[in-house]
């Protein structure tokens, strides 16, 4: 099939950016959607042009790293698929694409489709972790987990840190990014010593990076494309609200925040 | 060049203990004043950098994606094995050690597999400890399964996602360090090359993905962690930026590359669909717990699967190994998909393909069970092929999946150049010529969490470094000499476009070098692979400049580095006449079409050393002596 393309083209973070469009011919429909992009940008070297640069790597959903906003949905039109994994069978001869980078003030373009998305580590960096040194831990049995709590961790643990909460956010919020890391950890007992901790730091990195707040429009949970729940931003508010009346200072006491 | 391996002697479950004692030791207050590189951020790069970050070194971590959590053990699907024995089946470090060993077709050192499989148990402590949301029964305690090449349940597992949830334990842990000031990531960064000053490993030269510029690191000692190789193929379950580029400068500044020839070839992938196709897809070994495998017994049967009535289908797993059955370990299993496809009972529109039939478990245990066990699975199946498992049996063919050979290490994880360390993928230690389901994740975590931490301390100790800084002559030329290479790649201006070249290239592999090898085949492939690197150098286009984000330039380096060693790994196939866990050649083999070794010849790690541009590379043998296995033809049936 045959497609056009209108694509965001951007040099540099200070670039002025527009839309180019490209006609993306002999489209097979077993094609993932980047690999028409592949096919597109094999095309434009060999007339001399530069490809769209866009970030991809493993190809299989997981790695999180392409990120593209595909006719106003980040990641396309099928839920719970990354845009590595949506196949151009979804897509008819003729039809056209826009494609955008994700579009938030903290995820400066880096280049064409290319985000800069360090304020997601920054965020894990003050507090999505337990503090465990290699080497101290307890033997793994010692403390039963009931399996409802394993499985509803594992639920939030899946988010693969795409950012495409943030762009299909009006706010462009993180909640749901940083609530799954809370949530995850929360449910968990190894998770309680820093629970409290955990949830006024991160939400402070949160708002330090610039992210917009939570409307509850639930647009995150409708573009993650492991389908997390909104019940995770219910979990850290939870937290963060316990957390505001019990804590002392000691959550700003260490780590610069 | 002189292997010597390090390995410990005594008996084998002390080894591990006594060599710990032996080894020197930094004091906690002196490790900040020691700085490490450590080149990736997957499971073996991120733990190792946040275990060395928590003990007081100074690291410094590298990562070409723009996070660390986006390193390709993220997609590790079915597990990781320990030696629990938690469901009480039997099993003990001994066993996972034995079946390693076994597994790995006798190609591995003893003392290595067996520190592996005694760690294991502190990698689950360790991971469960960092919140990683193992699968539980409903008693609350971890549940474990089966896999390829074992006869007991010691397999750890996070749905499918078991890579996601370990890496991203690690991950947190790592940033934590960065957190603390003692761990520094530097992302998108790209390490070009090695830097070698009075014989020792003293640095990095890089290139910053974004600027292009490029620019030297400088450190006490160097841990890479680049995982490997399998992209030599072009088409592999590999993540596309996964390349040889890291190991591949470290062999041509000095360090022994071992076994090159030794990749896995993975039985359950999902089969290529067309020419553009970018990359092929793993099912996690996991899914023959419960699918079963088969072909159609006549040739050339074009029906439908459902069909196909029982009597007319070949379960040719169950009926070749019944024992093992359906989980034969990877390399008896793509084989023998290999014998039944050339024999034309494959199936699809390829006739490369057979059925993965879940009918049979769907019927005893019900959709729902199956639908937890392996929901994400058959949902990312259907997303790509656009058919639906749970009514018709998924399609699968063996793909490129791992690659055992990597840089030689002694015990200590140390390359042949002092102060340059490996770990993971990346290195050659513990898998042997085969490696089993769910232990490619026991291995990096091994490496990272509990073996570098007692061995870096150790050379730093003793190593008695002077002080080199980035000033360093050494570093200006390999800078030079990094740029250099860019500018030419970028100077070419052909018409041919890198991937083009890549594609071919990964024919040529697959074609002489992949499942079944000759020395016909390898003769012609060594013929081929150095004409078309000489065309790509005459005629690769390259778009773009270096001063910019050009991923265009970053594949070409990449490439070019795979043309390189392309020739390596076919020639330490060549060497091998002999046919051993995943290195089948077709002179070698039993009556029935099994591998035959020749342990009286070939019961040697090959290590190739640089000899430089011109020169055809030096085999050096590190001969491996079994004292607590006795070497036996690998049976599953």
């Amino acid at each position: 099939m045959n497609l056009t393309l209108k694509v965001w083209r951007q040099a540099g973070p200070n670039a002025p950016g527009r839309f180019e469009t490209y006609q993306a011919t002999d489209i097979s429909t077993d094609m993932s959607f980047l690999e028409m992009l592949d096919v597109v940008n094999e095309r434009l070297i060999l007339e001399g042009n530069a490809p769209i640069a866009f970030d991809h790597d493993c190809r299989e959903g997981i790695c999180g790293s392409c990120a593209m906003v595909i006719n106003g949905v980040p990641h396309g039109p099928l839920k719970g698929t990354t845009a590595c994994q949506l196949h151009m069978r979804h897509y008819q001869d003729g039809n056209t694409i826009v494609i955008e980078p994700w579009r938030a003030k903290s995820f400066p373009i880096i280049r064409d489709l290319v985000v800069d998305r360090a304020a997601l580590d920054r965020i894990i960096q003050a507090g999505g972790y337990i503090s465990v040194n290699t080497g101290s831990a307890p033997e793994a049995n010692n403390i039963p987990i009931p399996k409802d709590a394993a499985d509803r961790a594992m639920d939030a643990a899946a988010c693969i840190g795409c950012g495409a909460c943030v762009a299909a956010c009006p706010n462009a919020s993180a909640m749901l990014f940083t609530a799954a890391k809370v949530a995850h950890l929360g449910l968990l007992p190894q998770g309680q010593p820093e629970r409290a901790r955990r949830a006024l730091r991160m939400v402070k990195q949160m708002d330090l990076e610039g992210f917009g707040g939570c409307t509850n429009f639930g647009e995150c949970q409708e573009a993650c494309p492991k389908a997390i729940s909104v019940e995770v931003i219910a979990r850290m508010n939870q937290d963060f609200r316990l957390a505001t009346l019990t804590d002392r200072g000691e959550s700003r006491s260490q780590g610069g925040i | 060049m002189e292997l010597n391996a390090k390995a410990p002697g005594g008996p084998l479950a002390q080894q591990w203990d006594a060599h710990k004692f032996g080894l020197k030791l930094v004091n906690p207050a002196n490790r900040r004043k020691y700085k490490v590189i450590v080149v990736g951020s997957g499971l073996a790069g991120a733990s190792a950098a946040a275990s060395l970050g928590e003990m007081g070194y100074n690291v410094l971590c590298f990562t070409y994606h723009d996070s660390p959590r986006r390193a390709h053990s993220i997609a590790a699907q079915g597990g990781i094995n320990a030696a629990k024995n938690y469901q009480n089946d039997g099993d003990s470090i001994w066993r996972l050690f034995y079946d390693t060993i076994k597994g790995g077709d006798f190609r591995a050192r003893e003392s290595n597999v067996y520190r592996l499989a005694q760690v294991s148990v502190n990698i689950i402590d360790q991971c469960v400890a960092q919140g990683v949301p193992f699968a539980r029964e409903y008693g609350g305690l971890l549940d474990n399964r089966s896999f390829g090449g074992a006869q007991v349940s010691r397999t750890f597992y996070a749905r499918g996602q078991t890579g996601q949830q370990l890496l991203l334990g690690a991950y947190s842990a790592l940033e934590r360090q960065v957190q603390q000031g003692t761990v520094t990531v530097v992302p998108r960064t790209e390490m070009l090359d090695l830097v070698v000053v009075n014989g020792k490993a003293r640095g990095i030269v890089t290139r910053h993905l974004i600027t292009g510029k490029v620019e030297s690191w400088a450190a006490d000692a160097v841990l890479l962690a680049t995982g490997g190789y399998g992209n030599v193929f072009y088409l592999s379950t590999n993540a596309k930026a996964c390349n040889v580029t890291a190991t591949y400068r470290a062999y041509k500044r000095g360090a022994a590359f071992a076994n090159p020839c030794f990749t896995q070839i993975h039985p359950t992938c999902i089969p290529q669909s067309g020419e553009y196709q970018s990359k092929l897809t793993l099912m996690s070994e996991s899914l023959r717990n419960d699918g079963r495998v088969w072909v159609p017994a006549a040739k050339g049967d074009k029906r439908a699967p459902g069909q196909i009535p029982e009597a007319e289908r070949d379960y040719y797993l169950e009926r070749k190994y019944p024992s093992f059955g359906n989980l034969a370990p990877r390399d008896i299993a793509s084989r023998a998909a290999k014998q039944v496809c050339d024999e034309g009972r494959g199936v699809g529109e390829t006739g490369l393909g057979v059925y993965l039939d879940f009918s049979e478990s769907i019927g005893r245990l019900g959709e729902a069970t199956i639908r937890e066990r392996y929901g994400n699975l058959f949902e990312m199946y259907e997303r790509i092929t656009g058919e639906n498992p749970y009514q018709v049996p998924m399609r699968i063919y063996p793909a490129v999946h791992y690659t055992m050979g990597g840089l030689w290490v002694d015990y200590n994880l140390m390359s042949t150049i002092p102060g340059l360390h490996v770990l993971g993928e990346a290195n050659f230690s513990d898998h042997g010529a085969n490696r089993l389901g769910a232990s490619a994740l026991m291995q990096g975590l091994a490496d990272g969490y509990f073996v570098i931490p007692f061995t870096l301390g150790d050379y730093l100790a003793s190593a008695k470094l002077e002080k080199v800084d980035t000033d360093h002559p050494a570093f200006k030329a390999v800078e030079q000499e990094t740029a250099a290479r860019t500018a030419r790649l970028l100077a070419v201006n052909g018409s041919r476009t890198v991937d083009s070249f890549h594609r071919e290239l990964g024919r040529i592999m697959w074609d002489h070098c992949g499942m079944a090898r000759t020395a016909a085949g390898l003769r012609r492939a060594l013929e081929l692979i150095p004409a078309l690197r000489a065309e790509f150098w005459r005629d690769v286009r390259v778009a773009g400049g270096n001063e910019e984000f050009n991923q265009s330039l970053e594949k070409a380096g990449r490439v070019a580095d795979f043309m390189e060693f392309a020739e390596l790994m076919c020639l330490d196939a060549l060497q091998r006449e002999e046919s051993c866990g995943g290195h089948l050649r077709e002179e070698y083999q039993t009556d029935d079409g099994e591998a035959k070794r020749n342990d009286a010849k070939f019961s040697y790690v090959s290590a190739w050393e640089y000899a430089g541009p011109d020169a055809a590379p030096v085999l050096h043998q590190e001969p491996l002596s079994f004292e607590n296995v006795q070497l036996s033809t690998r049976s599953y049936k």
